[in-house]
């Protein structure tokens, strides 16, 4: 009979908070790039040169049909090919960032096209110039509205990071299976680790919801 | 160096066999227990819905390549001969039947409530209310969500390949590492894996334009 014995897993703490530190550093990077490739790309995907509006198009179908980990080997091995050598840890960022952007893309466009037409002309009426009334009018209650849908394809994007580990990347899987290695003490290993996974998705969850409270938190009506 | 002939082509393609089968068979399973999962979410006793609710949190707070690592790994304790196949299997299952049971949790939910009343006021059974008035108008209703799910899975099932499971993106992994061409064997996986979610996706969306024009 196996004896279960989390000690030896204990002992590598040290490994595991870098880990979660890793993991934490991958989730908020990918997001915020995620976040700037989503508003970026609904600008051009409403433009009005139409070569933009369809490499939008093509960029988050191709990207939201294909598995993450065959994006993260072929960013792995096409980046060098293009003359650009990163550490694994920013392959995976940008992976990670276009990854995020694709599903960021269609969540804010829905957003976006739920804002009445008349509010937008409303602004325009206000003189307010063309960016004012974008950032104002339109991002910012599209925002809102998609608020929650966004919040979770982001915790999705936390979860995902683990992946990350298969480039080498410095994040906790990886740590995981570097104390697995040592140890061979791999069921321990990882029930601890999916604890600690559940600990980060909460704490990002919790860090999205103080955000929400903090911006999103004025009368409409 | 030599580049991508019909010898690897066909590699990728048995593969993806396996891809598909995986894909299929714990969507199949996923969608038994999914079922299950759904029904004792929104169940009258207590117990089952706090039950169910923690194995939905767990199996959504975590990652799904840990999921596949613990049950891989949990099964191998059990039994020493373990067949990796069963063991993936297993894990995708278990997977799917939380997020789908969570799917079909809200769009069970999502029926009015008059529904369940009219058919207690006709004097239905459980069994007779489920399966006769809720879960055909729920299952309707969530059918985009769960395509979207499908897809989702589909996606999924190329982290087996990380436990050593020889599928499509594993059948990748070997040929990239023969004949030292990443970029076409990659692209080529990639694209593979693209023209069997595109169809699925463009079908969810329509579904469920079908049935937002519907509800108008």
């Amino acid at each position: 009979m196996y004896k279960l014995d989390f000690g030896v897993v204990f002992e590598r703490f040290p490994e595991l908070l870098w880990g979660s530190l890793g993991t934490l550093y991958l989730a908020v990077t990918g997001m915020t790039l995620a976040l700037v490739i989503g508003i970026a790309g609904v600008v051009l995907r409403q433009s009005r040169f139409a070569p933009a509006r369809i490499f939008i198009k093509t960029f988050v179908e191709l990207i939201r049909n294909t598995p993450f980990l065959v994006q993260i080997f072929f960013l792995f091995f096409a980046l060098p090919f293009m003359g650009l050598r990163l550490s694994p840890t920013t392959t995976a960022i940008v992976a990670l960032a276009i990854n995020g952007g694709a599903y960021a893309i269609e969540i804010i466009r829905g957003g976006v096209e739920s804002i009445p037409r008349g509010q937008k002309e409303a602004g325009t009426a206000l003189g307010l110039s063309k960016a004012q009334v974008f950032r104002f009018i339109i991002l910012k209650p599209a925002l809102r509205t998609i608020y929650p849908a966004l919040v979770s394809q982001f915790i999705m994007l936390t979860l995902t990071t683990s992946i990350c580990s298969s480039i080498s990347a410095m994040e906790l899987t990886f740590a995981a299976q570097q104390i697995d290695a040592d140890t061979f003490r791999s069921i321990e290993v990882y029930l601890t680790i999916t604890g600690i996974y559940l600990l980060i998705s909460w704490l990002v969850m919790a860090m999205f919801a103080a955000i929400g409270r903090l911006s999103f938190s004025y009368p409409t009506k | 160096m030599s580049s991508i002939g019909w010898p690897q082509v066909a590699f990728l393609l048995e593969g993806l066999k396996w891809t598909v089968l995986l894909t299929l068979i714990s969507f199949v399973g996923g969608g038994v227990f999914g079922l299950v999962v759904a029904l004792a979410r929104t169940a009258e006793i207590k117990a089952f819905r706090v039950v169910t609710a923690a194995y939905i949190a767990v199996f959504q707070g975590t990652p799904l390549l840990m999921q596949l690592f613990v049950i891989y790994y949990g099964i191998g304790l059990l039994s020493v001969n373990v067949d990796p196949w069963l063991a993936v299997a297993t894990a995708y299952t278990l997977h799917a039947s939380a997020f789908l049971g969570e799917i079909w949790r809200g769009s069970i939910q999502a029926l009015p409530r008059g529904q369940t009343e009219a058919a207690l006021a006709l004097g239905l059974h459980y069994v007779s209310r489920m399966k006769d008035i809720v879960l055909p108008q729920a299952l309707k209703i969530a059918t985009p969500a769960t395509i979207g799910f499908l897809v989702q899975l589909l996606k999924g099932t190329s982290l087996a390949s990380i436990v050593g499971f020889v599928e499509l993106a594993r059948a990748g992994n070997v040929i990239s590492n023969q004949i030292f061409q990443p970029l076409p064997v990659y692209g080529l996986v990639g694209l593979l894996y693209f023209f069997m979610c595109w169809p699925l996706s463009i079908f969810g969306t329509r579904l469920e334009m079908r049935l937002v024009a519907g509800s108008r």
